[in-house]
């Protein structure tokens, strides 16, 4: 049984969710899907474990060999985001069912939990696999019941947002798909770890490049980093609030993950950073997109827009410490790949159980909110907080890697925009405290009560891991370091 | 109780956190919730007591709790300017929760709960400052202790509180953030450790440009240490109810800031090092001038309190540029002004806060012929004063002779002539206040018929520190020794 967990933790949520359909009533729905997904986490935990103490753990779908074969290739890189992956999707699941009934009409549930366990497989599928063409295949699945799951937000701007994001994901799918083909023009393989030995032999050519950076381009498109970010804000504020928090704290990771996947094991470090200026690309389009995409988050009214744009900028810091293209450098991605998980789930849920008390994310409506609804306040007062890279928090982790990972580089003046970025966090995350704890009330939310307590826990348990990964930092940190070491092939 | 000082080290910082705990149980007993502040208190001074003997008898005490990232380790030890400043704030702990009581009380201020335990936290992080054993721990805490106390700048939740807590907030968040994180990573980058050394950690031979620009980094960082121009987060505070102006922003917070320049400057960079570094120059000029400045701007002040907080301003600065001059003498007379500064502002903000709660007044113009119904509090007043501008029979004395002895070491005749200038600045907004309010205003005398003095325990907080001025003039063996043993540690 132990030797099947590459492929049992993208076939158990894949295979459950048609048979959600025999299931008859919603709830049973619901505790189905959650017990799916922590069957996930279960399988990525051990997939972790054992990863970390034996290495990099190779499974042949159906005996066939590789590069025949597809084949499930799990390293500290992958089985690392696998496990970020299922435990934020068993966590917002547990709010899941509160939240739904007020946003989303009683018929479409089972559908909702349909949609929501593909896009767990496919998300689960695209990091765990060794191959190019494979990844493809689940992105489709990924973006397709993303597209759906977007559309099923109450508010009508919900079609539109969907749609955007269809035309967007749908060009990025693409381009990486001709990425993909013309890698096997030139290769005649698709697994990754072929490719990685094929690609140096044909390196120089004018396909591998073109290659690349179709590939590139469609990724980036993914992740939503700036300057293609623009499907991502509608796509967050109009989804239901669950699946934002899903999203907001998984879906761009996965986009991180491949980029990472592609540049440093298929197209190998000296070809993406030596023969291309992706460095100094990199670096500029991520400290443009933390500020452009902080500053735009200070304007914002909408609180969902807000953390939309604040996670571009957290996007932005990911690809700055990616493209420093050190060990520590992409150990402070990895580590804030996590992170921001945390910090975003966390938000976003609590957003979630303030759309349900108050039926609107907008801020003018979280007047006396800091008194009306103390509990989840005060985690979106300390999950901003992390946000901001408060010591004793998982950010202040982040952060410090990250700005230490510049200095050692000797990027002075990009540590300092780093630094001044997150004072820009400072201004967003203010905001809503203030209105919130400075404002008396509204007189149509004077009865406003807590949250109920099936949201309170999971958004104290990710508020709760906030705080413990940034006091006790073994985990995230000698996974990450573990994982960036191995990506450079140093051996720890 | 046979208690080791290790576990007393750990107390002094978790006990006032458990306090909490019973602070918000008994929230509604408002008798109860003050005996468990008390107790606390009490017991928290006790442990510190302990901890001073301890190191007088030459113990080793230090603890460490976790290593945070790889290397970096919240760990936590006694030496003794730490032990200076653990003393102070924890006495002044006791001293202004008896001055809350009252003060509180008979201002029917809300939210009363939320005050002590916003309070207590932010002892907590005191002292974890206080004892910190390496930078990291420092600045954990010294984070801590900021967004602790913005719960109670802006205690009074009106528009002007929002203001006030959002420039506190801003530029204690921003310097810390933007330049003193800087300084820290960069300094674990060149150093390689952060640990707090006698003589600093850094290389004999390190790049002195590099070295100095950390330094530039650090005192810009420091906000809380309130150099100007980043010292606008103090006057904003003043929003706050008088206690927390009194302990937070004439001892605890501003304390930690200066507090925290001294032992970047003696166990970062070392004294030796310091001297020589280019950038050091243009700080002793900026705290030079940090010092005129204020002064000057505390002359322009009507706003009792505001005075006050720009007089606060300016007398860091003296601390500051102690630090900075690299001599012993320099040294001691800053660690010194830590505690004889403490004292007299402390007494001069209970003061502020007894003439608010007794007569409601505020403004300095008001309070002319208002010694012959305060004549205690106007007293004390006068006294503390005598302290800040530095001349017997109060502790003041001492600390400004050091550091203008430091001054005239280094034959900074400049920053000598700042230090006397500042003085004679200190006497011309001070010393007037006490002086109209015996001697002048009897037309005031129909208006200000019925004001009585404060209540008893605010009069009982404020005689104590008063005569604390005094007895740090008489006795300063206890604190001279400390002030010595900083460098010959």
């Amino acid at each position: 049984m132990l030797t099947h967990l590459p492929i049992l933790q993208v076939i158990v949520p894949l295979m459950a969710a048609p048979l959600c359909l025999f299931l008859t009533r919603a709830r049973l729905v619901w505790l189905f899907a959650l017990i799916v997904s922590g069957l996930a986490f279960l399988i990525s935990s051990l997939l972790l474990q054992q990863v970390m103490t034996s290495g990099t753990i190779i499974y042949e779908l159906g005996g066939w060999d590789a590069p025949w074969g597809i084949e499930y290739r799990i390293d500290q890189l992958n089985a690392f985001l696998l496990l970020i992956i299922s435990a934020i999707s068993t966590v917002v699941l547990f709010a899941a069912d509160t939240s739904i009934r007020k946003e989303i009409p009683e018929d479409k549930h089972t559908l909702f939990y349909i949609l929501y366990l593909l896009s767990l497989a496919a998300m689960l599928g695209i990091v765990a696999t060794g191959d190019a063409f494979n990844v493809f295949v689940f992105l489709e699945i990924s973006s397709l019941s993303a597209y759906a799951l977007i559309a099923l937000g109450k508010d009508r701007c919900a079609l539109w947002a969907s749609y955007q994001y269809l035309i967007m994901g749908t060009i990025g799918a693409t381009f990486i798909l001709i990425g993909i083909g013309l890698m096997y023009q030139m290769t005649g393989t698709l697994n990754m770890y072929d490719l990685s030995i094929r690609l140096p032999e044909v390196e120089q050519t004018r396909t591998v490049f073109t290659a690349f950076a179709f590939v590139i381009v469609g990724i980036c498109l993914k992740l939503a980093m700036f300057p293609l970010h623009l499907w991502l804000p509608n796509a967050y504020a109009y989804a239901p609030s669950i699946v934002t928090a899903f999203f907001a704290a998984t879906a761009t990771k996965v986009a991180i993950y491949l980029l990472i996947r592609f540049t440093f094991t298929i197209f190998g470090l000296s070809f993406s950073f030596t023969h291309l200026p992706l460095q100094m690309l990199f670096v500029v389009l991520g400290l443009l997109g933390i500020f452009v995409a902080s500053t735009a988050a200070i304007y914002q009214t909408n609180i969902k827009h807000l953390f939309a744009y604040s996670s571009i900028a957290q996007i932005g810091y990911m690809i700055v410490g990616f493209s420093v293209s050190t060990v520590t450098g992409l150990t402070a991605t990895l580590l804030h790949l996590f992170n921001h998980a945390l910090m975003k789930g966390a938000l976003f849920l609590a957003l979630a159980a303030v759309v349900y008390r108050i039926g609107s994310s907008q801020l003018s409506q979280f007047q006396g909110l800091g008194r009306q609804m103390p509990v989840t306040m005060a985690a979106i007062v300390i999950g901003g907080l992390s946000l901001i890279g408060v010591p004793l928090t998982v950010g202040f982790v982040s952060k410090w890697y990250l700005v230490l990972a510049v200095i050692e580089n000797g990027w002075w003046p990009v540590a300092v925009l780093i630094l001044l970025g997150s004072l820009l966090a400072v201004v967003y995350v203010w905001r809503i405290v203030e209105v919130a704890y400075f404002k008396p009330a509204l007189s149509a939310n004077e009865t406003v009560k807590e949250a109920p307590l099936t949201f309170l826990i999971p958004i104290w348990t990710l508020v709760l891991a906030n705080i413990y990964f940034g006091i006790d930092t073994r985990l995230s940190v000698q996974v990450a370091q573990a994982a960036s070491q191995s990506l450079f092939g140093v051996s720890p | 109780m046979s208690m080791s000082l290790e576990t007393m080290l750990q107390l002094s910082i978790i006990l006032p956190l458990l306090a909490t705990i019973g602070i918000v149980a008994t929230g509604r007993n408002p008798n109860l919730r003050e005996s468990v502040t008390i107790t606390t208190s009490l017991v928290l001074l006790y442990f510190v007591i302990n901890l001073y003997q301890g190191l007088l008898q030459g113990e080793n005490i230090s603890v460490t709790w976790w290593e945070l990232l790889p290397g970096l380790q919240i760990s936590f030890s006694v030496e003794p300017l730490g032990m200076l400043f653990a003393l102070i704030a924890s006495f002044l702990w006791l001293i202004t929760t008896v001055y809350a009581i009252g003060y509180m009380r008979s201002h029917e201020e809300q939210n009363q709960t939320r005050f002590y335990t916003c309070f207590a936290i932010a002892i907590s992080s005191v002292m974890g400052i206080a004892f910190a054993d390496n930078l990291f721990t420092l600045f954990i805490f010294y984070e801590v202790l900021t967004l602790s106390t913005y719960p109670l700048v802006t205690h009074a939740g009106t528009e002007n509180a929002k203001k006030g807590g959002r420039i506190y907030l801003g530029i204690l968040l921003s310097t810390s953030i933007l330049f003193f994180l800087l300084a820290i990573i960069s300094t674990w980058f060149v150093a390689g450790t952060l640990d707090f050394k006698p003589g600093g950690i850094f290389d004999s031979n390190v790049n002195k440009t590099v070295a100095g620009a950390i330094l530039v980094l650090f005192i810009f960082g420091i906000g809380k240490a309130a150099i100007m121009p980043f010292h606008r987060w103090l006057p904003a505070a003043m929003v706050a109810p008088t206690p927390v102006s009194a302990l937070l922003h004439a001892v605890a917070v501003v304390k930690a800031g200066v507090f925290t320049v001294l032992k970047v400057c003696v166990f970062i960079f070392g004294i030796d090092l310091l001297a020589v570094l280019p950038s050091t120059q243009f700080l002793l000029y900026l705290a030079g001038a940090s010092i005129l400045l204020a002064s000057l701007v505390a002359m322009r002040q009507d706003n009792l309190k505001a005075r006050l907080a720009y007089s606060t301003v300016s007398q860091l600065g003296y601390i500051t540029l102690g630090a900075l001059l690299a001599t012993s003498a320099g040294v001691m007379g800053s660690s010194m002004h830590i505690a004889t500064h403490a004292f007299g502002k402390i007494t001069l903000f209970f003061c502020a806060g007894a003439i608010l709660v007794a007569a409601h007044k505020s403004k300095i113009s008001e309070m002319r012929g208002l010694g012959r119904q305060m004549p205690i509090t106007m007293a004390a007043f006068f006294i503390a004063s005598l302290s800040i501008i530095g001349v017997p029979p109060t502790g003041g004395t001492w600390s400004k002779w050091f550091l203008l002895m430091g001054t005239i070491e280094t034959e900074q005749l400049i920053l000598m002539s700042v230090l006397i200038i500042s003085s004679l600045l200190n006497i011309a907004y001070l010393l007037p206040i006490p002086f109209h309010a015996f001697f002048s205003g009897d037309k005031m005398s129909s208006s200000s018929a019925g004001i009585k003095e404060a209540p008893l325990p605010s009069l009982i907080a404020l005689s104590i520190t008063t005569i604390g001025c005094v007895i740090l003039f008489i006795y300063p063996q206890p604190l001279y020794e400390l002030a010595k043993a900083i460098l010959a540690t």
